[in-house]
């Protein structure tokens, strides 16, 4: 195992994102705040609770996995996209480290930044809202796996993308509808029986719904089968990753 | 001489059905500079990114320092150093940060103090905080081989050292290449500027349409293949030469104005002498001499267009 080599590459990422520190902890905290104004306090005060849960409070879990999502999936694919396409790639292929310590060293620095962030929009919308976690230690657990998933999906991406536009498409096409139809801000139940079968296909569904649960106890999906699905999507990503390193998928020729 | 690399039957066919190497057999001996030349497209860069991981081989094998460069690519890659010919750096990133990257990706132990040395050696020290944005290209260029020096390997691949860089800081590149060499680093550069090869290298090998034609002492090289040439400009021009001159390699230039004598420098006696008395038996005058030889370049092109 080559730590040094893990280690330089975590470090060198996470000192990416910490000389845009700033933008890279403003803007989340911004865009949270926006929410809970308009959905928390304006929308919100209109709407009864759901499950027994203040619709600001009820919000939370689904506002955190959106940044997490997004986070995860633009700091990893970001990481990987950017070497490639200024070349410098040439070093990682060169070095003496195994694709599982490239992937440690990349999606591990993107996951460890989103996990931060998703701590630091807990903490913004305590200034909000009231709310308390029912399992913490589920709650973090939810936090960690979702951002390695996403992260080992980001990494994919920006390993299949030959040019800006693909870095972007799948996180605007795909992941942001599938965030806001999977339950950020309302409940599956809310939905029109037709459209709660639908919903089911969603894997967002199942993050948001097992994430809600380890906060208020209550949740569309049981925790068991939330935490199946995130496990199985993260198998998944896994093989990917495993497949484009056997292969050199976009990496070698 | 023992040898730090040894390719075997390298052969490397792209998926768009070109080959790039065929069938290649090459050694490089432990603490020599090693020049390959060869066309654009020849398959030097391949052969490079093949040794050092970057591409894969579709048939044959490569050792480094007796490490098999696909199965034991951990040692292998430990002691070899790559300086691509692309400028290609983080821009945003500083000088001793990035250069200090590279000796951790490779596996060594954080070392400042070794880090600064590397930077001395190619004066970057000063600009150790500067971000490679802000830098010359010959500066960036350093930057690389200082990256590429950072984990203290045993061979070095610098391709195309001195593209784009002017005549000064190729200079000082080339002390700096010494330097190394005499330090116990193997190099093996490829360069489009045979000034360079005939300057720098101990040995040189000819790479032409993915195929080594040629590897040979330099020395060797252009004792074998070089020629001398004798031009000798006339008083008055000859229409034809001389029947008593019949037997020297003679050929009229200039419209009769000049004579050139081409001799093999491996010949015993140049016969110049002999030459330049018949000349004088002959009643023919003469107001100068120039004698040259043929340079590496004149030997490479004879040899590349043979072969096309």
């Amino acid at each position: 195992m080559n730590l040094h080599a893990i280690r330089a590459i975590y470090g060198f990422e996470l000192s990416r994102w910490f000389r845009t520190l700033g933008q890279s902890i403003i803007s989340p905290v911004i865009s949270t705040s926006l929410y809970f104004v308009v959905f928390g306090a304006a929308i919100g005060s209109r709407m009864g609770s759901i499950d027994g849960v203040s619709y600001g409070a009820f919000i939370i879990p689904g506002l955190v996995m959106l940044n997490l999502l997004n986070e995860s999936i633009s700091n990893a694919s970001f990481g990987i996209y950017m070497p490639k396409f200024s070349g410098t790639i040439y070093e990682v292929l060169s070095a003496p480290v195994s694709a599982a310590e490239v992937v440690l060293g990349y999606v591990g620095a993107a996951a460890t930044k989103s996990v931060l962030l998703g701590l630091l929009i807990l903490v913004t919308a305590r200034l909000f809202v009231p709310y308390e976690i029912a399992h913490p230690f589920m709650m973090f657990g939810f936090l960690v796996l979702t951002a390695i998933t996403f992260s080992l999906f980001g990494f994919i991406i920006g390993i299949w993308a030959n040019g800006f536009e693909k870095l972007q498409i799948i996180p605007l096409m795909i992941i942001t509808p599938l965030t806001f139809l999977g339950g950020s801000f309302y409940s599956i139940s809310m939905l029109p029986p037709v459209w709660q079968t639908i919903a089911l296909f969603n894997p967002v569904v199942y993050l948001i719904s097992g994430f809600r649960w380890s906060f208020y106890g209550v949740a569309d999906i049981g925790a068991g089968v939330s935490l199946v699905m995130i496990l199985a999507f993260l198998i998944v990503c896994l093989t990917l990753v495993w497949w484009i390193f056997r292969t050199g998928y976009r990496l070698k020729s | 001489m023992e040898s730090i690399i040894a390719v075997k039957g390298l052969t490397k066919t792209y998926a768009s059905g070109f080959q790039a190497l065929r069938n290649i057999d090459l050694d490089i001996h432990r603490g020599e500079i090693f020049a390959l030349l060869g066309p654009n497209g020849a398959g030097k860069t391949t052969l490079i990114n093949i040794i050092c991981g970057i591409v894969r081989p579709t048939a044959g094998t490569v050792l480094a320092d007796g490490h098999d460069v696909v199965r034991d690519f951990r040692a292998a890659r430990a002691r070899i150093g790559l300086v691509p010919q692309e400028l290609s750096t983080d821009m945003f990133e500083k000088v001793q940060a990035t250069v200090s990257f590279s000796r951790g990706l490779f596996g060594k132990p954080p070392d400042p103090a070794r880090i600064e040395q590397v930077l001395r050696a190619v004066s970057l020290w000063d600009k150790r905080d500067a971000k490679i944005m802000t830098l010359s290209g010959g500066m960036k260029r350093r930057v690389m081989i200082a990256k590429a020096l950072a984990h203290d390997p045993d061979i070095l691949f610098l391709d195309e050292p001195t593209a784009g860089v002017d005549v000064e800081l190729r200079r000082d590149m080339w002390a700096m290449v010494r330097g190394l060499r005499a330090s116990g680093v193997t190099i093996i550069l490829t360069t489009h500027y045979i000034e360079e090869a005939e300057e720098m290298a101990d040995r040189v090998g000819v790479i032409s349409k993915g195929e080594i034609i040629l590897v040979e002492e330099k020395a060797t090289l252009m004792r074998k293949l070089g020629k001398k040439q004798l031009r000798i400009q006339l008083l008055a021009p000859l229409s034809a030469i001389p029947v008593a001159l019949a037997t020297y390699p003679l050929e009229l230039a200039g419209n009769g104005c000049e004579l050139v004598y081409t001799f093999d420098t491996q010949a015993e006696g140049s016969g110049i002498a002999a030459l330049l008395r018949q000349l004088n038996e002959a009643g023919i005058d003469f107001r100068d001499l120039h004698s040259s030889e043929s340079s590496l370049e004149d030997i490479f092109v004879s040899l590349v267009s043979a072969r096309a």
